[in-house]
């Protein structure tokens, strides 16, 4: 059993109540943090060797030491709560069965951050979450953790709910400020970064729900403790969202030291390939990483077992290796097929691009409709290298990464599954039914 | 359209969440509010009314109400089905259960049933993949959809309208 730190609790009977999260150790983490300097947090979160959950792994302690500090101007807190990468349903765990953690966590980033006004941008579509992230804000607002002068200390800090309204573009951190402030979720160029011109123009430290929830255990057993899970620098305990053909979907917290064999295959696990199927493809890390074929995805070209870490899952970079994104583990079958599966993810992006830059706006859609031709039997030999050659002109060439992640899987299937495509197009009539 | 007594304290409570001169923050929020009290759609009546609200030109919140897939422009049936139908969905067999609801219902994608009870819809990943197929109905999730749980969903739906009238 690997250690748990974030869902060690989420099993306890009522432990979404604040009186049943306090009597079970909740809020030390609090009560600790006003002890501590704030730059002394941070300096906790850098030893721990945290990175981001949100999908680009850069190492928090890091992105809060950029934090601009001009006087008197505010700085701002923001919890990216949009999870809407297919694969991904991790946070909305979290926040729906043990919201007080993640309140806890904004608590103490809030102290230490200079954050006064704090928010949490979640995903229109989880409603019902709000309710109950409204209820544990109010909670602990009771119990004295939040409001004016809290614990004594002088620190100010209220916490408040955004709801979003459909639209994956707001996961991505600009676009969400922007629709933070009331507008369409236009992705901003970067640099600058919010951590120096963020929210209304104020220095933002926007974060990941898993990477604030994960804030609470650091500051309970030292960042020199939390550092020592795991392997080199993918330290401590990761949530992943495991789904597709396994027999047991869910989420799962591992402790970054076991392969990927292990955690597809062993019943603590997804508990293997239902009706005794094999594997034949998966996506490790989210919709916007590459897909790999099974023998990639359990071994590296150097013949290493893969492991569940940031840097095992990238080796090999795009050729033969994907990432650890999101931690959206999704799980393709032998009956599955790959064109298919890629064909709904363009029409993902398609639909989702905010449509600012060109090569994004115009080459999703072109990439779902030759996709479309191919799966339904209509497609062409040259259609594969067309498809090849639009993936590769979207990449790099846009404001966001939405027009990367569009590129990506496309690039993938075709380098790893190019015989599929090709059976499409030449048996037409079968790929019709 | 208008907001009731009680729903103008809401909407009061919402601007206050912002700092001074940053009421357009609301924008989103009071976009929902008068969404769910117009019927679960936004005519340009409601839109305006928002925009009144927050001393916005009209002109910003349609550009903000036509940029999000939440916000429904065209009025919408009593239950709004929204089927996941993104790549793990569709390995947990969402095509047939798309299919299977428009032949129950007798409609289309995008389409509203003649007694203007069902209006089903297509939508991209709901963050339910590892309980797929699902849909979206209101405010909660329908998860692990089979034939059956649609049927069983279509009929309490049914029953809770008659009694409602
Ligand atoms: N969780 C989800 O649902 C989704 C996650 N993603 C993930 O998002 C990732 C891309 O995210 P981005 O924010 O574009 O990546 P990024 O690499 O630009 O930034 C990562 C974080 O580090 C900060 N940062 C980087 N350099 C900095 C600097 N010099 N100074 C201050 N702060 C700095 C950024 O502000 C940001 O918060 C992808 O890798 C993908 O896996 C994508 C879609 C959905
Ligand atoms: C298109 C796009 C969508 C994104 N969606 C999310 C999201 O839903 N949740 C999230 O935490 N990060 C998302 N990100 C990453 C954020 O931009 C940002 O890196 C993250 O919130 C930083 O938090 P972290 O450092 O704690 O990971 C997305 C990025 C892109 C390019
Ligand atoms: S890459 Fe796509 S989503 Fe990102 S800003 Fe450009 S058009 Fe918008
Ligand atoms: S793919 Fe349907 S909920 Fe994620």
């Amino acid at each position: 059993m690997g250690r748990k730190l974030l869902l060690d609790k989420a099993h306890i009977e009522g432990i979404r109540n604040y009186d049943v999260y306090r009597r079970n150790g909740g809020y030390a983490a609090v009560e600790k943090a006003f002890k501590m300097a704030p730059a002394d947090i941070v300096e906790e979160v850098k030893k721990s060797g945290l990175r981001g959950r949100g999908g680009a792994g850069f190492p928090t302690g890091m992105k809060w030491s950029f934090l601009a500090k001009p006087e008197g101007v505010a700085r701002y807190l923001v919890c990216n709560a949009d999870e809407s990468e297919p694969g991904t349903f991790k946070d909305r765990y979290l926040m729906e069965f043990i919201p007080h953690l993640l309140i806890e966590g904004l608590i103490v980033s809030s102290f230490a951050l200079g954050s006064n006004r704090t928010y949490i941008y979640i995903r229109g579509e989880y409603a019902w979450i709000v309710d109950i992230l409204e209820q544990a804000i109010a909670e602990a607002n009771q119990a004295g953790f939040l409001g004016k002068n809290i614990l004594g200390t002088g620190f100010d800090c209220q916490i408040y709910v955004q709801r979003g309204a459909g639209a994956y573009i707001c996961g991505e951190e600009t676009a969400l400020l922007e629709s933070l402030e009331g507008k369409r979720g236009n992705p901003r160029i970067k640099p600058p970064f919010p951590a120096v011109k963020g929210l209304y123009d104020c220095p933002t430290v926007v974060n990941n729900v898993e990477t604030l929830a994960a804030i609470v255990p650091i500051l309970n057993i030292g960042g020199e403790e939390y550092a020592k899970i795991g392997v080199g620098r993918s330290t401590g305990t990761k949530l992943i969202s495991a789904c597709g053909n396994i027999n047991k979907p869910g989420i799962y917290e591992i402790d970054m030291t076991i392969s990927v064999e292990e955690f597809i295959y062993s019943d603590e696990y997804c508990g293997g390939i239902p009706n005794g199927k094999k594997l034949k493809a998966c996506i490790p890390g989210g919709s916007s990483v590459p897909i790999l074929p099974a023998n990639l995805l359990l071994k590296t070209v150097k013949g290493e077992k893969r492991m569940m870490t940031y840097e095992s899952l990238a080796d090999g970079g795009f050729a033969t290796g994907s990432m650890m994104g999101s931690g959206g583990f999704i799980v393709l079958d032998e009956d599955q097929c790959v064109v298919r599966h890629t064909m709904t993810l363009a029409r993902f992006y398609r639909h989702e691009s905010c449509g600012q830059c060109s090569p994004c706006r115009e080459g999703t859609g072109w990439m779902e409709k030759i996709l479309h031709n191919i799966e339904y039997g209509k497609g062409k030999m040259s259609d594969i290298d067309l498809l090849w050659d639009i993936q590769s002109k979207i990449e790099g060439n846009t404001i966001c990464p939405l027009g990367d992640a569009a590129a990506w899987p496309v690039a993938a299937a075709i380098r790893h599954f190019r015989d599929e495509f090709e059976w499409h197009v030449l048996n037409p009539e079968e790929a019709q039914k | 359209m208008k907001f009731s007594e009680e729903k103008l304290k809401k909407v009061q409570e919402i601007i206050e969440r912002y700092p001074e001169g940053k009421q357009k923050s609301a924008l989103l929020p009071l976009l929902h509010l008068a969404q769910e009290e117009n019927g679960g759609w936004l005519s340009v009546e409601a839109m305006d009314l928002v925009a009144g609200l927050l001393q916005l030109k009209p002109i910003e919140v349609y550009e903000v109400a036509t940029f999000y897939s939440m916000y429904n422009l065209k009025p919408v049936g009593k239950y709004l089905f929204e089927v996941c139908q993104t790549g793990p969905c569709m390995l947990k067999g969402s095509d047939e259960i798309i299919n299977y609801i428009k032949k129950k219902l007798d409609i289309g994608v995008g389409e509203t049933t003649s007694d203007g009870m069902f209006t089903l819809k297509t939508v991209e990943c709901l963050g339910a993949c590892g309980y797929a197929p699902m849909m979206q109905m209101g405010k909660y999730y329908k998860e692990h959809l089979t034939p059956e749980k649609v049927d069983q969903i279509i009929d309490e739906c049914r029953r809770t309208a008659a009694q409602n009238n």
